[in-house]
């Protein structure tokens, strides 16, 4: 049959380099979601005019190729002495380069809540900060679920990146392997395979729900 | 002439033909009534070969619509079709829109199908609109121009199924006093409307279509004033 | 503050070069673009086909392409193909990769694009007697384009950030490439990488604003 040079031990590196992809991505999107949820709200709360400046900034993130964006940053720390590990500068890139897209999603989302149903809230003596968590937070989260979950997707996608940096999650996990064994098309599939797996059902998920939470329904 | 035998047809378990006969000679107007569900429009959509039939025949001038040979893009350029919803091309001029077809189906040049766009759009009272976009009209101009549309193709046989129905009673005068003129210049036309005063000054012939069934097909005069189904009796009693 | 000293004229200095890298990017943006274009008409045909093989090739093809990276799928072309005894140059591997992302990305907005187009538009041109592919061509796929116009310009900026990927494959023409080239003689990583990214963001921006501009010619209705 079909003969490999693949061990059991190489199956387990690559699944460590999976590791690292998922930890990478979560710590990223974690501190994205956070960050963006700030921005987004001040985006809302000071009007387009005020917040050109955050506006830019964060458009940077989004006009610059990623991997530019991870050289620099990297050239950043070395120059300000932080002394940071290549994790923790691949991490905090990407959690700028989240929260740059996060904040859209989040400013989308409050922008969706009609302007009556916060009145509404107000006018029955609830303060900023209670309309936001009690009627704001929910009605936009439905409407930005759909979006943040793609945004996780991408991330988790573009975090191949950091393999530039020298850290070793699954694409580069696989690169070693396939320089190794000579076997580049057998090994690039697994790895491709389980980028798919990690993807694929989230994704789905996420246009079943943009679906089901469409407004027409 | 239009021949129609015996034609059957089901949309799942639900028959909305059930053996219709009908024969439609050169420069005639049949205009076709009935309650909504009475297979009315599923018949003009038969004529013309956008539905298949499960049984009987239709033929067109000898051609059999539903043979296996038969070219339905040379035919359908021979029988126009407008459609309660004009389904204007929205990307494109109101002339455009007209000389589409003739350009695509018919291979003419440019020139000759602008000629011939004018010249219809002129006649339907468009001329003023040449190089608008259809959803800056009324609906009313837009289902003149779908009429432009289909004449441009220079058909020998026009179908209208419901063409006001979708329209502001405002509206509807326009689109009818296109159809007179139409019906007029001795153009054959089925007609499916609800427009019964229309319905009695045009037709040649009215059809009563009763659940899948033509239930009375008579001269406006006797159809409308001398009704011999009991079916027709009670439909002409309630849009009276 | 930083005990550094930045060397920006070196990097200014550099600029030249630079820019020339800057058209090799846009050279494979706007290549990639085309491909992709054309495959995804193609590969949207095919989901409209109704054959089974066709649909799910053109399935598998965007379904792969949204869920993978990019620099997964250039790698598969730059080092997966080499077991068929086919080896891209950096520059064709790259192009390949990202013109497989563009194909996949813009079918998916043709495929929401249908949607939003009522199926009596078909139906009216095929009752004037056009056949179903003339129908396709003069009526839907102009709608189509107009709607799925916005979201293509978005892949194309995609497309001028993925171009800069070719540097790991070993790309050394383009703006990502000829920076490393500067960067691995100098060390002047910061200054010659910022230089760049401000090109890269000139490019996108104009690229945008270019697209706007063309939209508000084209599409008038």
């Amino acid at each position: 049959m079909f003969e490999t040079a693949l061990t059991w031990s190489d199956l387990a590196f690559l699944a460590q380099g999976a590791g690292m992809t998922l930890l990478v991505t979560a710590v990223s999107v974690t501190a994205g979601t956070v960050l963006g949820v700030i921005f987004g709200v001040i985006r809302f709360q000071v009007g387009p005019y005020w917040s050109i400046p955050l506006t830019f900034v964060l458009d940077v993130f989004r006009s610059v190729p990623l991997l530019i964006q991870l050289v620099l940053g990297n050239a950043f720390q070395s120059i300000a002495r932080l002394g940071w590990p290549p994790f923790t500068t691949s991490c905090v890139i990407l959690s700028l380069y989240t929260a740059a897209y996060c904040t859209e999603i989040v400013r989308g989302g409050i922008s969706s809540v009609p302007v009556t149903t916060r009145r509404a809230a107000r006018s029955l003596g609830m303060t900023w900060w209670q309309d936001m968590r009690y009627i704001v937070a929910p009605l936009a989260t439905r409407v930005s679920l759909p979006s943040w979950i793609g945004l996780t997707l991408g991330v988790m996608k573009d975090s191949a990146l950091v393999l530039w940096l020298g850290l070793i999650e699954l694409l580069r996990a696989s690169q070693i392997l396939v320089t190794r064994l000579q076997e580049p098309l057998f090994i690039l599939m697994i790895c491709g395979a389980i980028y798919f797996i990690l993807s694929f059902p989230v994704a789905r998920l996420g246009g079943y729900l943009e679906k089901r939470w469409s407004p027409n329904d | 002439m239009i021949e129609i035998e015996n034609v059957r047809k089901s949309f799942g378990a639900l028959e909305v033909l059930k053996g219709i006969d009908l024969t439609v000679s050169k420069g005639e107007v049949v205009t076709v009534i009935g309650g909504s569900g009475s297979g009315k429009s599923t018949l003009l959509t038969c004529i013309n070969g956008l539905e298949p039939i499960d049984s009987g025949r239709i033929t067109l001038d000898g051609t059999d619509v539903h043979a296996k040979g038969t070219d339905l893009n040379k035919l359908r350029s021979k029988v126009g079709i407008v459609f309660q919803q004009w389904n204007a091309f929205p990307h494109l001029t109101v002339l455009e829109n007209v000389m589409l077809a003739p350009r695509k189906v018919l291979g003419l040049a440019k020139d000759r199908a602008e000629e011939i766009a004018v010249k219809q759009l002129t006649h339907v009272g468009l001329a003023e609109k040449l190089s608008v976009y259809p959803n800056r009209m009324s609906g009313g101009q837009q289902q003149r121009m779908a009429i432009a549309r289909a004449l441009a193709m220079s058909p020998e046989y026009m179908l209208f199924d419901e063409v006001t129905s979708a329209l502001d009673p405002m509206l509807v005068g326009e689109v009818l006093d296109t159809l007179r003129m139409l019906a007029s210049e001795g153009m054959t036309m089925i007609c499916v409307t609800h427009e019964m005063k229309f319905a009695r000054e045009v037709s040649d012939r009215v059809a009563f279509f009763h659940q899948g069934v033509m239930a009375e097909i008579a001269s406006p005069e006797q159809l409308f004033d001398a009704p011999q189904h009991v079916e027709t009796q009670k439909f002409l009693a309630a849009t009276h | 503050m930083f005990n550094y000293t930045f060397h920006w004229n070196q990097a200014l200095r550099a600029l030249p070069q630079m820019l020339d890298g800057a058209l090799v990017t846009l050279e494979i943006a706007l290549l990639s673009m085309a491909i992709g274009l054309a495959c995804a008409m193609v590969l949207t045909l095919f989901r409209l086909s109704g054959n089974r093989v066709l649909s799910g090739f053109a399935a598998v093809w965007v379904e792969v392409a949204r869920n993978t990276p990019a620099l997964f799928q250039i790698y598969m072309a730059h080092f997966g193909l080499g077991n068929f005894g086919i080896h891209l140059s950096p520059y064709a591997a790259l192009l390949a990769g990202i013109a497989f992302n563009n194909a996949g990305y813009l079918a998916e907005n043709f495929r929401g694009a249908l949607k939003a187009i009522p199926d009596t538009q078909a139906r009216a041109g095929r009752s004037l007697g056009m056949s179903s592919l003339q129908a396709f061509r003069y009526i839907v796929m102009p709608q189509m384009l107009r709607i799925a116009f916005l979201p293509a310009t978005n892949q194309m900026v995609w497309a001028i950030l993925m171009t800069s990927l070719g540097v790991t494959v070993g790309m050394n023409t383009d703006l990502a490439g000829i920076t490393q080239e500067l960067n691995a003689r100098s060390f002047r990583t910061f200054e010659f990488f910022a230089l760049a990214a401000v090109i890269y963001y000139v490019i996108a921006k104009a690229v945008t604003l270019a697209a706007r501009a063309f939209a508000s010619r084209m599409f008038r209705y």
